[in-house]
């Protein structure tokens, strides 16, 4: 470092102590410490009179600053000469680059800048990306070398290529882009192309440009005839599927509705259409495929049903029971044989026995359908693919919003990430302005004040206050549950009683079906009321807490309601049918769930009724409030959850379970709509969309779907099936249709005996169960180090940030001060004559 | 057009994506505005024209004045001057990352990164 360097600077800093410049181990961690270190060398007055000097040369020369642009760039960045405007006041700052009047060679340098260019032109835009492929090349293609990695944490020229932004090296550079683009695979491409800042048709012509070439490389050497065919199948393919894409994307549901809602009320209230829309996708999935594999076989050869069928009344729409009973819908109507196509025309006898003699000659093996088997496996399949899907889809929902580091920028965000593009009525727009400046103003507040240290005493109080909440409302929760299960004991008695008595009014029975999920409803829709005057009572300050506590509240609530039925039916109805007079308890369950399912629906109906138009009509009207009542997204969206539990847990017993669910969702969607753009507004204070997305999905997957899974493992693994009905009669639980298959196959095939030991093993030794699950948290531990890891590099390199800040600061005023000593030596020997 | 009559940055988006940087756009100038403006565009191109849309003079940087006029227009100047300019030093604050007292594309981009909310709310459906 040189020890004679001038630094025109606007005010000098003495500071007492500071090593001289020559001893290199000093470290400068500031700025101005070395700008005082050498006026110290240097003296005051001399720095005072360059800068004198050098408002004099720049007010001599001053060029036209707007125009210091190499030539080659788009009309796009006129700068205009902002310098002037920002001047005076920057004495007293510490920034000495913001509002300096630069000489023009400087303004040339800085304004070619590769910062500052990078959003500006075409050339530097293609050069970045230029980089950028040519990184994902060597990723992609090997281990890159070490020193290939980004630059050492000092400046070293290395690292930086010097580009001359000339329309020449535009060319080239574009050519080389061009190349490394036509080398990456088809998704990279596609992602890079996707990423460039650059107009619709220069990306076009990119592609055009890096498909040909692939073409010409193709066609440049000689493809035998045959991998030319395959060549020209291959890109039929790719064409017919971008074309079958496309098609679906066109399919879209609900657009119009959905931009109807989010042009009103924004990203938050959209996000729980969206929820429905995810649900709707789900059943619509479940339903094609147990109605492919189970209900479809079975409907086209209907088993022989034993007589005394009641016929169609009413009620079986609300009950399920009734004439349902013996239908497709129901656990009960499924055969425990293979079914086989008959030879004669009326189609209709089957072999009753599983594998050997049959009473028709014609029998052809690859056209039978082993019912028991079909049942079982599309359950087991249906799920572990559902399963997939979600933890796919809450993976990337994850990852979308999950935030490393610890944010301080809350203002930054609200200011720059919180416009919400997406609304479009006036009205919204208005509201959503006013919100974001009631925002700022509080967070502004915030900022300023000093915490106010609460008293013990007051501590105390609020510590009190949040005790007496999660007292009432635990309180509450476990009279419901206990209510509940004195209601289903009452209920399961009666049952036994009039299966025992003489005369029963089946109608009547069936109507007393109704009473149980009445309750439960009831309490599902009460219950959330009581929690949110306990909220209001403890008056959380941040709207985040508020609504993480009420979801939790609301979420016991189901759980337990849910675990509650659970036990009892399975528990209870389960353990001994015969003694409610049942021949078929499977299908009794699946009655239970469809009737909760429809009570469930009928009171959402009537809460979207009572608690949103009559709320409005009174508060208008009665309390003459301007505003409406707001949209309550959490406790909407925990609705669908729980329907979409009563779904999961039904299928096994209720293959049409799906179908019924796929009708309530397509209801509520209209429903919902045409409620919200009636009578609610949206919620005023700040929802975080993607947070909550991810807090939504994860516990359709964990509490819903996991519980729902394990209920139908449970069913599965233990408890007897009814000997009399459903495809697993005489069976001692239904896992055994498997392993009786694979005993089967043993049986034909000695070979597969492995397969049969390795089923065996795997399926139902515990051992292997924990084994995998030990793998599973060890994985999950080293991901969370390398988590640690990254958060760690990302503190260092934010660190290095402020070092480049640092350095580019102290080069573009070592760059002046150099232009400003070869410009002007003679005057510099007159004023340090003077100065003498 | 219904999707940006009331947006209150319909100007500068009309600016930013027009050949001319005028606010007269061409049909390819439309559909890269609606590309971007889509659920499929990745986070750093909407980060980048989110940027050059905040940069009100067109410096490749967003300085206080810029800061400033933003808010205006995202609070109908319902804040006053003085907390306009509180507000504006703790954005620099917080998100200026090499210290220049202003925001280059770098910063925004780092900032972006932390709200995952912005891809949601930077998307105009059609």
């Amino acid at each position: 470092m040189a020890q004679n360097v001038n630094f025109d600077l606007s005010h000098p800093l003495i500071e007492a102590g500071l090593e001289s410049p020559v001893d290199e181990e000093g470290v400068h961690d500031s700025f101005s410490q070395l700008i005082a270190e050498q006026s110290q060398n240097e003296g005051l007055s001399d720095a005072f009179e360059l800068q004198q000097l050098q408002r004099q040369l720049d007010e001599e020369d001053r060029d036209d600053v707007a125009f210091l642009s190499s030539p080659g760039h788009d009309f796009r960045e006129r700068r205009p000469m902002r310098r002037d405007v920002e001047w005076q006041d920057n004495e007293g700052q510490a920034d000495p680059l913001v509002g300096e009047r630069w000489s023009s060679a400087t303004m040339k340098v800085l304004s070619s800048m590769p910062s500052r260019t990078i959003g500006r032109s075409r050339g530097a835009i293609i050069s970045q990306y230029y980089n950028r492929t040519m990184q994902l090349r060597r990723r992609r293609q090997s281990r890159p070398a070490i020193r290939d990695f980004s630059r050492s944490a000092r400046p070293s020229i290395r690292g930086y290529g010097f580009e001359v932004d000339s329309t020449d090296a535009e060319v080239s550079k574009r050519d080389r882009l061009v190349n490394n683009l036509q080398n990456l695979s088809v998704s990279d491409r596609v992602r890079m192309l996707r990423g460039m800042p650059l107009s619709v048709a220069e990306k076009s012509e990119l592609r055009s440009l890096a498909l040909q070439k692939e073409k010409r490389t193709l066609s440049g050497s000689q493809i035998p005839c045959c991998s030319q065919l395959k060549y020209y199948i291959i890109i039929g393919a790719r064409h017919s599927w971008y074309s079958w894409l496309n098609f679906l994307h066109s399919l879209h549901l609900w657009q119009v509705a959905l931009k109807t809602v989010s042009g009103r009320f924004g990203t938050g209230v959209l996000s729980y259409f969206l929820f429905l829309k995810t649900l709707l996708f789900f059943n619509v999935f479940l339903f094609l495929v147990t109605g492919a594999f189970m209900v479809l076989p079975q409907a086209v050869h209907p088993p022989v049903l034993p007589a005394g069928r009641s016929s169609f009344s009413g009620l079986e729409l609300l009950t399920g029971a009734g004439y349902f009973s013996d239908t497709v819908m129901y656990y009960g109507y499924y055969c425990n044989y293979t079914l086989r196509k008959s030879c004669r025309d009326d189609g209709g006898v089957q072999n009753v026995s599983l594998s050997n003699g049959t009473r028709l000659d014609c029998v052809s093996k690859h056209l039978s359908y082993n019912m028991p088997l079909a049942y079982f496996f599309t359950i087991g399949v249906a799920f572990f693919i559902t399963c997939i899907i979600l933890v796919y889809s809450m993976s990337k929902s994850f990852g979308q919003s999950f935030r490393i580091d610890k944010s301080h920028s809350i203002l930054a965000m609200k200011v720059l990430c919180s416009w919400d593009f997406k609304v479009i009525k006036k009205s919204s727009v208005k509201l959503m302005s006013e919100n974001i400046s009631t925002q700022l103003k509080e967070l502004l507040a915030e900022v300023n004040q000093k915490k106010v240290k609460n008293t013990a005493c007051q501590k105390l109080g609020r510590l009190m206050v949040h005790g007496l909440a999660w007292t009432i409302c635990i309180a509450s929760t476990t009279a419901c549950v206990l209510a509940i299960y004195y209601f289903s004991g009452y209920m399961h008695k009666n049952l036994q009683q009039s299966s025992l008595s003489a005369d029963k009014n089946p109608l009547l029975t069936e109507a007393s079906l109704l009473a149980l999920p009445v309750v439960v409803s009831l309490i599902n829709l009460l219950l959330p009321g009581l929690f949110n005057l306990a909220a209001w009572m403890e008056d959380y300050e941040s709207p985040s807490v508020r609504t993480y506590v009420a979801i939790c509240r609301n979420l016991m609530l189901k759980v337990s309601v849910l675990g509650l039925l659970c036990y009892h039916w399975l528990g209870r109805v389960a353990a001994e049918p015969k003694s409610i007079g049942l021949k078929c308890w499977e299908s009794f369950v699946g009655q239970e769930l469809y009737r909760f399912l429809l009570m469930d629906f009928i009171f959402t109906l009537l809460d979207t009724l009572f608690g949103e138009f009559l709320w409005r009509l009174f508060s208008e009207k009665a309390l003459k409030r301007r505003r409406k009542p707001v949209f309550d997204i959490a406790r909407n969206v925990l609705e669908l959850i729980y329907g979409q539990t009563l779904a999961w847990l039904g299928v096994l017993f209720t293959p049409l379970l799906p179908a019924v669910q796929i009708l309530k969702l397509l209801l509520l969607f209209y429903v919902k709509k045409s409620s919200v753009m009636m009578n609610c507004q949206a919620p005023r204070k700040p929802y975080r969309v993607s947070q909550m997305t991810t807090v939504f999905i994860t516990l359709l997957c964990f509490p819903s779907f996991l519980g729902a899974s394990v209920c139908v493992t449970i069913t599965m693994w233990s408890i007897t099936p009814s000997s009399s009905c459903g495809p697993f009669r005489e069976l001692k639980t239904m896992f055994q249709a498997g392993k009786r298959w694979v005993e089967e196959l043993e049986k034909d095939n000695p070979n597969l005996s492995v397969l049969a030991r390795a089923h065996s093993y795997l399926v139902e030794n515990p051992f292997f169960l924990f084994v995998g699950a030990g793998i599973f948290l060890i994985v999950i531990y080293f991901h969370s180090q390398v988590v640690d890891g990254q958060r760690k590099i990302i503190s260092l390199l934010q660190e290095q940030i402020e070092n480049e800040g640092e350095d580019k600061k102290f080069l573009i005023t070592r760059l002046q001060s150099i232009h400003e000593k070869k410009r002007t030596p003679a005057r510099r020997l007159t004023s340090q004559d003077s100065s003498c | 057009m219904p999707e940006l009559k009331d947006n209150p940055f319909r100007q500068r988006i009309a600016e930013v994506f027009s050949e001319d940087g005028e606010g007269n756009m061409t049909l390819d100038d439309f559909l890269d505005m609606f590309s971007v403006l889509s659920e499929m565009a990745p986070r750093d191109l909407k980060a980048y024209y989110a940027f050059k849309i905040y940069d009100f003079n067109n410096d490749d940087f967003i300085c206080k004045s810029d800061l400033e006029k933003t808010l205006n227009k995202l609070t109908r100047n319902e804040l006053t001057e003085d907390e306009v300019r509180m507000v504006c030093e703790k954005v620099i604050d917080e998100a200026d990352l090499d210290n220049d007292g202003r925001l280059s594309l770098e910063d925004f981009q780092h900032m972006i990164v932390r709200a995952p909310d912005f891809l949601s709310t930077f998307h105009i459906r059609i």
